[in-house]
């Protein structure tokens, strides 16, 4: 592609950006300096990177300090937001577009152009050269072959010459444009990436049980108005057996539209809530603060002969068990209650992770009983008398920590990656493929010549047209029989 | 029966069949070669038992279905998976090109990871899924990228067969570069094993053995003189295998494989290594991401190391479309996509900190 040097700046910046070493250098500086983004940690306190920085080159603290403020003013402690290496993505942009418009015709070129007979001496010339020898005439052969080509899924042409006849056919012209659906696919993902930035937010939201809102709330606490109400009836996280590995975390969700009740959800990691383009996912949960005591108790009560009924209280209430003499007062509250092997209760931790109440019965038919009750061990429900107290939630002292999301663009990034799958699939595993057949008679038995070539893969087109001499050979075998 | 039993049978007949296909190289006895690759199956085989029986384990504890409870949530099942593929791969190889030479490539790729489980410590427990990994997204993820990785690790073993068989000149970059790779990755396998053998007490839970005392007891050490004496090992086994390399391109050379083929394997792999990341590796794991967090793509160490690997990976596609690239120059790529491969993999959890669980138990 070296031409003259009598070329405009243009042409010479077009030249440039028309080339693939461009690409291989920007494709190396985006690749280095990430390298550099990962070490330090991004937008983060300085004091954490001072450490990274000192542990990495056992600079002492001033130095490392210095060090971090070189790097700051350089941007590389929130670089991938920062001015250059937004601007590299725009070169690579940039280079991809133009060497795109720079090639396209000339493949479009080659796609379009149909295939045409070959003479005899250029058969010769093709990648791909197979010939064999058959008994019988050339119509047979001829047969044999366009039945041979329909079945390896050919539509052949038919040119005769003075030469004999020829066959010819070509399939998936137009995977050469596969290269250049995988490099549009990659515009597509970073306008969709650019529609999210500049249209959508990104954003937080706390939200205490029995709680609605009609915000959320950015990085410095700026708020951002849904345009709805959301309130979270209830969070519950569940476990694993009796340990305390988490297995889900769950929030159930009521929309309201204009006070109305619009829609009820309730949302799991991995499986969000969206409405009207703001999408909800389930990230934390926490305790509300200063709410020890506030909460409410949720309670089933069984009275021996299955009568049961629902009871809410705080500590210090009492209640009847339904359809007996039974009375419950609660003593006390512990939010994480675990038994050691002596059998002594302790609490063991600040968050809900097993609940208990502390319950006085009296009115059992053996007299007063006062015992833990453990939301989370249910054989710690049963009463010695029969009745049964089941600990269902602990309520209003919990908030669900969720991300809020919208962004208009994600539709156009997932666009983006099923053309990029697409292109990628008929880069690499389709291809241009053309066959020419050639069949000339010569005393009594027929040569047929065969050419092919594909413009990638080139081996495994060599199997199909293995395959092709193994039906010609085959039918030859059996006309002859 | 227990899966661990299966495992640590596969694991035996890998390193067994990695001396086998070794000594084939070098002596060529086809008796030699045969049993490799019967150990090879024999160890396939078992290691197949060994997931499948993992994977109904660890479907009946996390009380999943048994779609959900695919045994591949942390690094010792991910290194596991990966090496099943990559033998999986090998065994199409010797039988596609109908050659045993590269198993004394690929087997000990095999080898290293395994002996990497053992040497880290790392934990074989299985454990229920945190919330965050239960994704049939992160399924597909983690799958199709080992795949993918596996087909990295064939490039990597190939491209640096071919970069020992076109070179010659003691002082040409090429050369250096694959002696010096080969000295690095024998140097820190046996600094880690050394780090293995001195702490294996002072840890209590081995996880940490990574995290606090990588390199320690030798590039690391408190002692200065221990210190000076790795450096110095080192730089002399550098210079052994630097001086003696031409052995190996010998040992090469009289199994007839041409370095087209060997240049020939190394584009196959990454071209369909290429594809199954973009797809497996970025778009599923964003796709991930998007639902458990909200956020396609939020450029921590991870992603972002996920990323410069596919970046290394169109470089090799794009340079060989570079007049003078073809040869050598790609070779090097290839070897150091792997590279870039290993650091995603292990580096980004071992050294740097990420959202991921992996090696975060
Ligand atoms: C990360 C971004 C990119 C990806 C994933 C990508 C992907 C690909 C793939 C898969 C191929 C086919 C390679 C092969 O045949 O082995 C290809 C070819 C090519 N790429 Fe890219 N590409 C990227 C960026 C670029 C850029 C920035 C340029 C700008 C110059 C470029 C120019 C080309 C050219 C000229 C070809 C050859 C086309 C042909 O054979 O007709 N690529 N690309």
């Amino acid at each position: 592609m070296e031409k003259q040097n009598n070329k405009s700046i243009t042409d010479r910046v077009w030249d440039l950006f028309a080339s693939v070493k461009l690409a291989i250098v920007i494709f190396t500086i985006i690749a280095s300096t990430s390298m550099v983004g990962t070490i330090l940690e991004q937008q983060a306190d300085p004091e954490k990177n001072v450490k990274v920085l000192s542990k990495m080159f056992g600079l002492g603290h001033d130095s490392a300090h210095s060090a971090l403020k070189v790097l700051d003013s350089l941007g590389f402690t929130n670089m991938y937001h920062s001015w250059w290496f937004v601007t590299l993505l725009l070169l690579f942009c940039a280079n991809l577009i133009i060497c795109s418009i720079d090639r396209l015709p000339h493949i479009w070129k080659l796609a379009r152009e149909h295939i045409q007979p070959l003479p005899p001496e250029l058969l010769d010339k093709v990648a791909i050269k197979r010939s064999l020898t058959i008994k019988g005439k050339a119509s047979g052969a001829k047969e044999l072959s366009v039945a041979a080509l329909l079945k390896l899924g050919f539509k052949p042409a038919e040119a005769t010459s003075a030469n004999g006849v020829q066959f010819y056919a070509e399939k998936g012209n137009y995977t050469r444009l596969g290269v250049y659906v995988t490099h549009l696919s990659l515009l597509v993902i970073l306008a969709g990436a650019m529609i999210g930035l500049f249209f959508g937010f990104n954003a937080f939201l706390n939200l205490p049980e029995g709680e609605t809102t009609s915000v959320a709330y950015k990085d410095r606490g700026t708020e951002v108005p849904l345009g709805f109400e959301l309130r979270c009836d209830n969070f519950e996280v569940d476990y694993y057996g009796q340990g305390d590995m988490p297995k889900s975390y769950k929030s159930w969700l009521t929309v309201f539209k204009n006070g109305k009740e619009i829609l009820k959800k309730s949302i799991v990691v991995n499986d969000p809530l969206t409405f009207e383009g703001i999408t909800f996912y389930q990230s934390s949960y926490g305790k509300v603060p200063n709410s020890e005591g506030r909460g409410i108790i949720i309670l089933r009560a069984v009275a021996a002969n299955g009568t049961a009924q629902n009871i809410q209280a705080k500590v210090g209430d009492s209640f009847m068990i339904p359809g007996s003499s039974v009375q419950g007062r609660i003593l006390d509250f512990s939010p994480a209650l675990s038994v050691d092997p002596t059998g002594r209760y302790f609490s063991y931790d600040e968050m809900l992770k097993n609940p208990a109440i502390q319950v006085a019965f009296t009115g059992l038919k053996d007299g007063n009983y006062t015992g833990w009750i453990l939301k989370r061990y249910p054989n710690s429900w049963n009463l010695p008398g029969g009745e049964r107290l089941e600990f269902l939630d602990y309520w209003g002292v919990e908030y669900t920590g969720m991300q809020v999301r919208k962004d208009p663009g994600v539709f156009i990034v997932y666009l983006g990656c099923i053309i990029m799958a697409l292109g990628l699939y008929v880069t690499f595993f389709m291809s241009h493929r053309r066959v020419w057949v050639q069949i000339a008679e010569d005393k009594g038995s027929t040569r047929i010549t065969i050419a092919a070539s594909a413009h990638r893969n080139k081996a495994a087109f060599e199997n199909r047209i293995d395959k092709l001499v193994g039906i010609l050979n085959a039918g030859s075998k059996g006309e002859s029989k | 029966m227990n899966s661990s039993v299966f495992f640590g049978l596969s694991s035996v007949a890998y390193i067994l069949a990695m001396i086998l296909y070794i000594a084939y190289l070098a002596f060529r006895n086809n008796t030699v070669g045969i049993t490799a690759t019967i150990v090879t199956v024999a160890g396939f085989v078992s290691q197949t038992m060994a997931i499948l029986i993992r994977w109904k384990e660890f479907a009946e504890i996390g009380n999943m279905g048994l779609l959900r409870g695919v045994p591949l949530t942390n690094l010792y099942e991910s290194l596991i998976f990966f090496v099943w593929c990559l033998i999986l791969a090998y065994l199409v190889i010797e039988f596609k090109y109908k050659t045993r030479s590269f198993g004394a490539f690929i087997t000990p790729v095999a080898g290293l990871a395994l002996a990497f489980i053992d040497i880290s410590g790392m934990s074989k427990n299985i454990q229920p899924l945190v919330p965050a990994l239960q994704s049939n997204w992160l399924l597909a993820h983690v799958m199709m990228s080992f795949i993918a990785y596996s087909m990295f690790a064939v490039s990597f073993s190939t491209g640096l067969m071919y970069l020992i068989v076109t070179t010659d000149d003691k002082k040409e970059p090429a050369y250096i570069f694959w002696t010096g790779m080969l000295s690095l990755f024998i140097i820190v396998l046996a600094a880690m094993g050394l780090d293995y053998l001195t702490f294996k007490l002072a840890v209590k839970s081995q996880e940490e053995l990574i995290r606090s005392f990588l390199f320690k007891a030798s590039f690391r050490s408190e002692s200065g003189a221990v210190t000076a004496l790795s450096f110095a090992v080192s730089a002399g086994l550098f210079f052994l295998i630097w001086r003696f390399g031409g052995i190996l391109k010998k040992v090469i050379a009289g199994v007839n494989i041409s370095a087209d083929t060997l240049d020939d394997i190394t584009y196959k792999s990454i071209a369909m290594g290429f594809p199954i990341f973009t797809l497996g590796g970025l778009i599923f794991g964003a796709i991930w991401a998007d639902q458990a967090w909200g956020k396609y793509w939020t450029w921590d160490p991870k992603e972002t190391w996920s990323l410069i690997t596919w970046f290394f990976y169109a470089f090799y596609l794009h340079s060989r479309l570079m007049r003078g690239w073809k040869g050598k120059k790609v070779a090097i790529v290839a070897v150091l996509g792997f590279l870039a491969v290993i650091f995603t993999y292990l580096g980004v959890n071992l050294l740097l900190s990420g959202l991921h669980s992996y090696g975060s138990e």
